[in-house]
């Protein structure tokens, strides 16, 4: 199983911080797509990602286990 | 002592300072990002701030090695704040300490401009009228891979 995280617009459309799923062996790009689909996701050509709290690119393949954030455009400082 | 912390509480300014104290800096050179009220005439009543805590801290420190390694000598400490912030709070502190003035400002301004591209933190502006998370209001950076580019990195 995996731990997929949101923040900021994307909680607020998904409703919830996590998820649990089961994404192993799809690529990041795979599992943005199934979850956009699923929860009407908007913007998700602006959203980075996350595998284990490192940047990760939409062709990296996800494990059983990893945890994925999705990272809307950061507006910190 | 933690030289890179995501705080709920209020930010002790003179901590963040004390932890790059060293012998052999000639400056220290101190950021403070506040809470401003008014953006383009548009009047902020408050903002939260919400981070991805754990990768939050693991950017911080990137950055921090970052400058470790670009300015010989440098010491690094940042601490930024989540939660609701009102207007005139302090929502990021940076303390950078250099053997020579020239380098504790430049390292400094770099630290802030890389926080707002790869640390994992987002405000919520809230108005008279609304309320939106920021980031990228314009819409005009994407991310084609899923992760910025080296070009977004250097900008």
């Amino acid at each position: 199983m995996n731990k997929v995280l949101f923040f900021a617009h994307l909680r607020d459309a998904v409703g919830e911080e996590y998820l649990k799923v089961d994404a192993s062996g799809k690529t990041v790009a795979e599992l943005k797509a199934d979850l956009a689909a699923q929860y009407d996701l908007p913007r998700m050509d602006t959203v980075m990602t996350a595998i284990n709290e490192e940047f990760a690119s939409n062709d990296e393949v996800i494990r059983d286990g990893d945890e994925i954030a999705f990272i809307p455009p950061v507006s910190g400082g | 002592m933690k030289m890179y912390e995501i705080s709920k509480e209020p930010i002790n300014i003179q901590a963040v300072i004390d932890k790059v104290v060293q012998r052999e800096a000639g400056a220290i050179t101190t950021f403070i990002g506040t809470v401003r009220e008014l953006t383009h005439g548009k009047k902020t009543l408050f903002l939260i701030y919400e981070a991805y805590e754990a990768m939050a801290v693991k950017k911080l420190e990137q950055i921090g090695s970052e400058i470790e390694d670009r300015w010989e000598g440098s010491r690094v400490a940042i601490t930024h704040r989540v939660g609701r912030l009102d207007i005139t709070d302090v929502a990021v502190v940076i303390a950078v300490s250099t053997p020579h003035r020239a380098d504790a400002y430049e390292a400094n301004r770099y630290a802030i401009e890389r926080i707002k591209e790869i640390v994992p933190i987002w405000k919520k502006e809230h108005w008279e009228d609304g309320e939106a998370w920021m980031g990228n209001q314009l819409e005009t950076v994407a991310y084609p891979s899923g992760k910025p580019e080296e070009s977004d990195l250097n900008e």
